[in-house]
């Protein structure tokens, strides 16, 4: 894919949320997986020529950061926490059963291109355990048999919403145009926060 | 009388929270009102006198970090908030940002505004995306309200999935471009931080704390919390517990007392281990039920306060497994700039694989707490020093456990036993 005129606009508009040009190759990287659903060589050689650098140095940034992803994901991109807390508490028999169900490993995307898979570490909702990401939204207190529906939903083409986040999923494209800092205007969708979050000060209110 | 003092968390409940309207309608923007017409010294001294102390983990106090800042030097200066939340049990920031994300951007305009900057950067991590859109909306908000971009600028930027960016010179590193990887201090960021412009990194606690304080002063705040460690905090309780989730509460609020609220341990079941502020702080046992959570008594008893991440774990759980996922996170996250850390943590995963799976020997337990012994201390930064927290913390208290698995030629533990679905009793 080639990225178009706006396209240009946008990352120029990107680069000037910063004092300093450089500060952009994070959001940028995002945004190339905004648009073409991982970092492709040419998505490094237009991050390169507008921020004046070499490819090699946007390849280096790149490659250090797991979020960047140097093959295609899955339009629904599943994380499973399997930190110590969440892989405890479930988070490795629920990894292990979505290998099994989606006949896929960790990294790999199912032959639809609808689903891929990745152990991920903390993803600071341990109050939620276990933890299931997807394009980087909540799916809080999961079990084997939920997740499976998750993902199971995803291949149907109907993606069940996050626990907390919007009313719908969005596509991985989607989310990464988020992390590059562009707003969708879904932030007013889902809960203010979910009942563990809200747990002590309901205690207080009770008085205890 | 309730031991709990929700602050930060007094408005969560409401359904609106995260929106501008929500956040005005609790005196949401009067703290920052009056911070702008005070001399920005003031500032400093009320947050100094205050007593807030950083909430990221290390505990250092707010308003000395502010007041090292150079004055008059004719420099940009920067505040960067540290918003990577990653340490393992963490789970506080996210629920604040994802509730109440004005109550940081008002923290911003303060803390710029003692500090003499003009450009605050949020550094959130990439794996949140809600909370990203959150932040994001109430910036663009906050700038159509006319609260930002009168002299003092927000700016949100997403990282990327790297634990290490939540060490602040490897977070400022990130900023400005490159593989997020920690820099020699001194200079500390204070004089050279942000392109190398002096620039304060704080916690997204810490700077949320501040409204509260302008508004009701240093007074209020000093008359929660214990000597040395002041004011209210969040304390994220999660794992084997009836009712995991957030307590915002007085520092030196014991886990014994978080348990009577919460509920206890899940029924029919003991505590074992826990870990008073994330997995880099040494793990605690059911011997410390009483050890006041604040600075000071979590160090007295051979551990850290850290970001007050109790993450709980009953007999059902083996230490040694648990150990060893710490370790492998540790090993996947070390930036590899350092030797013993990007060695050490790769020969710790080898030497714990063996041993969980029975394989080792005595001899190894000895040659974990050598290696330990040899990244303490030695690492680049504190993530190095972080991955050795579980392993030697364990051993002190778990030898025994260790031994059984070369014993029984494996793990005596059914994981099954210890996951959420088993229900109680299991």
């Amino acid at each position: 894919m080639a990225f178009s005129t706006e396209d240009l606009q946008v990352m120029d508009s990107i680069i000037k949320r910063y004092p300093r040009s450089r500060s952009a190759i994070m959001p940028l990287l995002h945004f190339v997986q905004s648009k073409a659903g991982y970092v492709t060589n040419e998505g490094i050689e237009v991050i390169a020529k507008l921020l004046e650098l070499e490819a090699a140095e946007v390849t280096a940034v790149s490659t250090f950061y797991t979020q960047y992803k140097p093959t295609p994901v899955g339009e629904y991109h599943v994380g499973v926490c399997t930190n110590t807390l969440c892989a405890i508490m479930g988070g490795d028999a629920i990894f292990a059963s979505l290998k099994d169900h989606l006949g896929i490993g960790n990294d790999e995307v199912t032959a639809d291109g609808k689903v891929s898979l990745e152990h991920i570490e903390c993803n600071a909702a341990c109050d939620y355990a276990p933890v299931v990401m997807a394009n980087w939204e909540f799916y809080d207190n999961q079990t084997v048999e939920s997740a499976k529906e998750l993902v199971d939903s995803m291949r149907a083409g109907n993606p069940k919403p996050p626990t907390r986040g919007p009313s719908r999923l969005v596509t991985y494209k989607e989310a990464s145009a988020v992390l590059a800092g562009l707003n969708d205007g879904l932030a007013h969708e889902g809960v203010q926060a979910g009942e563990p979050t809200l747990l002590g000060l309901k205690l207080s209110k009770e008085g205890k | 009388m309730t031991k709990l003092a929700p602050v930060l968390s007094a408005h969560w409940d409401e359904k609106d929270s995260f929106t501008l309207e929500g956040y005005k309608r609790h005196g949401g923007y009067k703290a920052s009102e009056k911070a702008l017409k005070m001399d920005p010294d003031a500032v400093i001294q009320l947050v100094k006198d205050s007593g807030l102390r950083g909430r990221g983990g290390a505990g250092f106090p707010t308003g000395m970090k502010w007041g090292f800042i150079p004055q008059g030097d004719n420099k940009d200066h920067y505040l960067v908030v540290n918003a990577d939340e990653s340490e393992p049990g963490t789970c506080k920031d996210t629920p604040l940002l994802m509730a109440n994300p004005h109550v940081l951007i008002e923290g911003c305009i303060i803390a710029c505004h003692a500090i003499r900057a003009k450009h605050a950067f949020i550094y959130i991590r990439g794996e949140i995306t809600h909370v990203a859109r959150r932040v994001n909306q109430a910036i663009s908000d906050a700038y159509a309200a006319g609260i930002l971009g009168n002299g003092i600028d927000v700016v949100l930027h997403v990282g990327a999935g790297a634990y290490i960016c939540g060490e602040e010179t490897a977070l400022l590193d990130s900023l400005e471009g490159f593989r997020g990887q920690p820099r020699l201090r001194p200079p500390f960021p204070a004089i050279a931080g942000l392109y190398a412009r002096p620039t304060v990194v704080n916690n997204v606690e810490s700077i949320a704390s501040v409204p509260a304080i302008v508004l009701n002063g240093a007074e209020w705040y000093q008359s929660m919390g214990t000597e040395k460690s002041k004011g209210t905090t969040l304390y994220s309780l999660s794992g084997h517990v009836a009712n995991p989730g957030q307590f915002e509460a007085p520092l030196g609020i014991t886990l014994r007392e978080i348990l009577d609220l919460a509920g206890g341990i899940r029924p029919g079941h003991k505590l074992k281990f826990w870990t008073p502020g994330g997995s880099s702080t040494p793990l605690f046992t059911d011997a410390h039920l009483d050890v006041p959570l604040d600075y000071e008594g979590v160090a007295a008893a051979g551990s850290m306060l850290g970001t007050k991440a109790l993450q709980i774990f009953d007999e059902t759980t083996c230490v040694v497994r648990a150990v060893l996922r710490w370790t492998e996170f540790y090993k996947h996250e070390s930036c590899g700039k350092c030797t013993p850390c990007r060695e050490g943590t790769w020969w710790l995963v080898q030497i714990l694989r063996d041993l969980e799976e029975g394989k080792g020997t005595e001899a190894d337990l000895a040659k974990l707490l050598d290696l330990c012994d040899n990244i303490m201390g030695r690492s680049f930064c504190a993530l190095g020093d972080g991955a050795t927290s579980p392993i030697t913390s364990s051993i002190k208290y778990f030898r025994d456990e260790y031994i059984a698995h070369l014993t029984t030629g494996g793990c005596p533990f059914d994981p099954v036993a210890s996951t959420l679905f088993v229900g109680a009793g299991a």
